[in-house]
């Protein structure tokens, strides 16, 4: 199969699963027990003509196919309603705290790269050695410590202890203000803890099986230094498999950036989806699972498209 | 076959020249079953020996018994009214609030000092293992019950039943883990058997892929060509000859998995998600703990969370261990394995 066959099967099997995907985000939220005009009204009088102004509102009095089909058309425009609480347009109050989330997961994923690709080298440059045991001992502990445990230890030490950061975040309304960059090195480094575990241990192990091949012998015996072998040809060949999980740390990034966000009274999505979920705003519910399930089936793509890009005996 | 009387005289055709003897004898070559136990039970002596050589797995291993153990010894256990268990290990009672020692600080009285309700944590700690530990093992018990035998059929199968079990798995791969999960339990509902099925629901597909990945390399194998030659049935060939050959790095994985799941349980309960606030469960000890922290209470937040860090690094070492005693050439970590 020639690339450009192989990427247009690709980008064409991300539809059917983008469209169950927004099925399932639908029926999902549609699944919630009790009936949303419910949730809508618990704080004032219910009379009829507002129940049904309400029902038309949400297309409550539509049959099920046709709300769903309003929804995905009203989404496809990034139009998601307005909040069941608040009156706010649901757009908006994703915009305004979509930033908070990116930086910190941006800030968490360059502490995890910085953490677990260089240990993960050393370790399996020297397999068996000291250091090879202490990161492996190190990623171990990265992996079984539960990043919110880690995030309130953290708080504790640092904040209550020493008192070197805020305990709260400071109302700056930009993220990228020094006060606000120095309030986010706690929870960056809790994000990216247990992704530089993985990522170590990744590393680690796809460049031991690269160690053992022949061009290895050949590029030594040819006279390069240790230093260009290990960085020009092993590590090439290896970050080709740690790219193809690079989309699933993404993954593993949101399930973190969830709980620690609530660890550190982040005002990002993670802690918008959480207070949805208790407060029962579907509209928000809806737009945030959607969001992060479709950024992850594009970085899945992006994934696979990169990888045949980078090793081109792949094609399925 | 010596009860059997020839019928050579009552007139029928007779054959001469042919042995009919060697055909019975070849026929009873034909209901000849394989003793399938000899060798399974030999790699599986064999990774068992292996395993027990291993110092660390053999430590985490211990641990988890150590817990298991102070969890059921930790209060009696009754049946329908029936102490079936009459041992109290823990020193209090982990439901009782005790309104005179609210929120003390460890002392000999209480080692792990009490919460918020004057609770004995030590007590809760070690009940709590109770909740954790089984949510582990019977939510990665039933996820592996459902994902092995879907993964084997879209594997084995092939064609459109492949692409449909395939499409589903990848549109629940599009949810990250406890994103799906919360959303479950808000429709589920809490509780500990709404969370099992949550995490069960989200669980199964890794278990699925992985087992399908390795299927399809191992029915390419000559001995599945045999069995199907001889006419076995395509159940007998995926559950006796395929799926056998195909588990080992599911088995990894679903060890590796129960810390996983312990984990997401906790961060459920420390999300408010989980079981009831009141219950003695680790994550749900942890629920308010951001609050008590900040006040200077870090014994309420420090002890359950350390108890499940010990479980799941137990748990990571026998993970370990059991990759090592199954795949000794093998330097991949049991995760990787799946990755194609």
């Amino acid at each position: 199969m020639t690339l450009r066959r192989y990427l247009a099967k690709r980008i064409l099997l991300t539809i059917p699963i983008l469209f169950g995907v927004s099925v399932l985000t639908f029926s999902l939220v549609k699944l919630l027990p009790g009936n949303a005009i419910d949730y809508i009204l618990q704080f004032q009088e219910a009379t009829p003509e507002l129940r049904a102004q309400l029902e038309a509102q949400y297309n409550l009095d539509e049959p099920v196919w046709v709300q769903y089909l309003l929804w995905l058309e009203d989404a496809l425009q990034l139009n998601f309603g307005e909040s069941v609480i608040s009156d706010r347009s649901v757009t908006d109050a994703i915009l305004g705290r979509l930033p908070h989330t990116l930086m910190l997961g941006f800030l968490g994923f360059v502490i995890a790269l910085a953490i677990g690709i260089p240990t993960g080298i050393v370790s399996a440059v020297r397999k068996g050695e000291p250091a090879d045991e202490i990161s492996r001992v190190g990623a171990l502990l990265g992996i079984a410590t539960p990043n919110f445990w880690l995030g309130l230890m953290l708080l504790l030490l640092f904040s209550v202890q020493l008192g070197w950061f805020r305990v709260i975040p400071p109302a700056d309304k930009s993220v990228v203000s020094p006060a606000m960059l120095k309030f986010m090195i706690l929870p960056a480094i809790t994000l990216g803890t247990a992704s530089a575990a993985l990522l170590m241990r990744l590393t680690r192990s796809s460049m031991v099986e690269q160690l053992n091949k022949e061009y290895v012998k050949m590029a030594r015996a040819k006279g390069l230094t240790e230093r260009t072998v290990i960085l020009k040809h092993v590590l090439r060949n290896s970050l080709i498999s740690v790219v193809t999980v690079a989309a699933l740390q993404i993954a593993f990034l949101v399930d973190g950036a969830v709980v620690v966000e609530q660890v550190f009274s982040w005002p990002g999505v993670g802690r918008l989806l959480i207070n949805a979920i208790t407060q029962r705003d579907f509209p928000i519910i809806q737009a945030v699972v959607l969001m992060i399930a479709t950024t992850i089936v594009l970085a899945n793509l992006a994934a696979d498209i990169i990888y045949s890009w980078l090793d081109p005996r792949i094609r399925y | 076959m010596s009860n059997r009387n020839p019928t050579d005289d009552r007139g029928r055709i007779r054959v001469t020249g042919f042995n009919a003897e060697s055909l019975e004898k070849r026929d009873e070559l034909f209901d000849w079953t394989p003793d399938r136990t000899v060798g399974a039970k030999s790699r599986r002596a064999r990774a068992w020996r292996r395993f027990k050589r291993n110092r660390t797995a053999l430590l985490g291993l211990a641990i988890i018994v150590f817990m298991a153990v102070v969890a059921v010894f930790a209060r009696p256990i009754e049946l329908a009214g029936v102490t079936i268990q009459p041992i109290s290990l823990a020193p209090f009672d982990p439901g009782a609030s005790n309104f005179n020692a609210l929120k003390q600080p460890p002392s000999a009285t209480h080692p792990f000092g009490t919460d918020w309700s004057g609770k004995d944590i030590l007590s809760r700690v070690m009940v709590g293992g109770r909740f954790s530990l089984s949510i582990g093992f019977i939510t990665v018990s039933l996820a592996l019950l459902i994902g092995v035998p879907m993964g084997a059929i879209a594997g084995y199968f092939g064609g459109w039943i492949d692409e449909a079990i395939m499409r589903l798995v990848d549109i629940l791969y599009a949810f990250p883990f406890l994103v799906l999960a919360i959303a479950l339990i808000a429709v589920l509902g809490q509780g500990f058997w709404n969370m099992i099925l949550a995490l069960v629901l989200v669980g199964w597909i890794g278990y699925a892929r992985l087992i399908r990945g390795e299927i399809l390399s191992v029915k390419e194998n000559e001995y599945v060509t045999a069995a199907k030659a001889l006419g076995a049935r395509d159940r007998t060939i995926i559950f006796r000859h395929v799926v056998p050959n195909a588990i080992a790095p599911v088995i990894v994985q679903a060890t590796l998995g129960i810390g996983t799941i312990v984990l997401s349980a906790a961060a459920l309960g420390f999300l408010g998600l989980g079981l009831d606030p009141g219950t003695a469960e680790w994550g749900s000890m942890l629920s308010n703990g951001r609050e008590t922290l900040v006040q200077g209470q870090w014994w309420i937040t420090v002890f359950p969370g350390l108890a499940i860090f010990t479980f799941v690094l137990a748990i990571n070492l026998v993970g370990d261990g059991v990759n090592d005693a199954i795949d000794p050439q093998g330097d991949a970590g049991g995760g990787e394995r799946g990755v194609r």
